[in-house]
């Protein structure tokens, strides 16, 4: 057997952590993610399979809902993105297969992201400094799709004072520059 | 140019990348006995009015929808903007 060491998405063993004036930007990586996509014909069956996965409605048009043991937010029309801890669901996107069926194609997306925690006073100004959406106007529990330096992005509010942001695993070192550069900037 | 996006609002033309014609939903039946004519008309014969025209946009900064823009293409003024899917199934495609 191989024996390999895993690292995060910025190369470390342990995650990454800034700081700036009152923000501190955190590399996340106890996060496993999978994609929902309600199969042609069968997306009122999936939205409520979703549902019922959350123990609430499924996510509308730009929201997030964040619940116990799995999350989901809207990333188009009957299509989401859910998240669970890695520690207990490393296989989500098996478990999900179960679940759904044949009402949506699920795809294992845990490996192609890099998840970052921004959370202090200023968040906002850094965002705008960043992506062109109204961050001010995001209440917490609302996701957004844009782009931070060309690199296409999911904003996520989890709280007043906290954004997630979601950027390709490949490129998380340009996005990390890009997000410390504007928090030097703006604070 | 604002491009009012019908499921996220307002949202700047910059967000959107322009295909063409909406008539490019409409591609045309490979098996049909005069298919290639066909093809000929899809791939390469377009209108180019002066006034309304329905057009393909691509929300690549957003959502990723494609989007049907009515655009008045004197004024740049867009009248109506529809879910390219909701199209394609009110003329009884993706059925």
């Amino acid at each position: 057997m191989h024996d390999l060491t895993p690292l995060c998405a910025l190369g470390g063993a342990e995650p990454h952590t800034d700081k700036v004036a009152g923000v501190t930007l955190t590399e996340t990586p106890g996060h496993t993610l999978a994609s929902v996509a309600a199969r042609l014909g069968q997306e009122d069956a999936c939205t409520k399979h979703l549902g019922t996965l959350l123990g609430s409605e499924a996510p509308g048009v730009g929201s997030w809902v964040r619940s116990e043991p799995i999350s989901a937010f809207w990333t188009g029309p009957d299509q989401w993105m859910l998240s669970a801890p890695y520690d207990t669901h490393e296989d989500l996107a098996a478990q999900l297969t179960a679940h759904f069926g044949a009402t949506a194609a699920i795809t294992e997306q845990t490996d192609a992201w890099v998840w970052f925690d921004m959370q202090g006073d200023g968040v906002e100004q850094v965002m705008q400094l960043c992506a062109n959406i109204d961050i001010e106007k995001m209440p917490v529990g609302a996701a957004a799709r844009s782009v931070i330096h060309y690199m296409g992005v999911y904003v996520l509010r989890s709280a007043p004072d906290a954004l997630t942001i979601l950027g390709g695993r490949s490129s998380a070192g340009s996005l990390h520059h890009a997000l410390l550069t504007a928090m030097r900037s703006a604070l | 140019m604002i491009i009012n996006h019908p499921l996220l609002g307002p949202r700047d033309s910059s967000e959107f990348v322009y295909l063409g014609d909406a008539c490019l939903i409409n591609r045309p039946d490979w098996q049909a006995d005069d298919a290639l004519e066909q093809f000929i008309e899809y791939g390469h014969t377009r209108d180019n009015p002066a006034g309304l025209h329905r057009e393909l946009w691509y929300h690549e900064q957003g959502d990723r929808s494609w989007l049907v823009v009515t655009r008045n293409t004197v004024t740049h003024e867009i009248t109506q903007v529809e879910l390219a899917r909701d199209v394609a199934r009110a003329e009884g495609r993706s059925k």
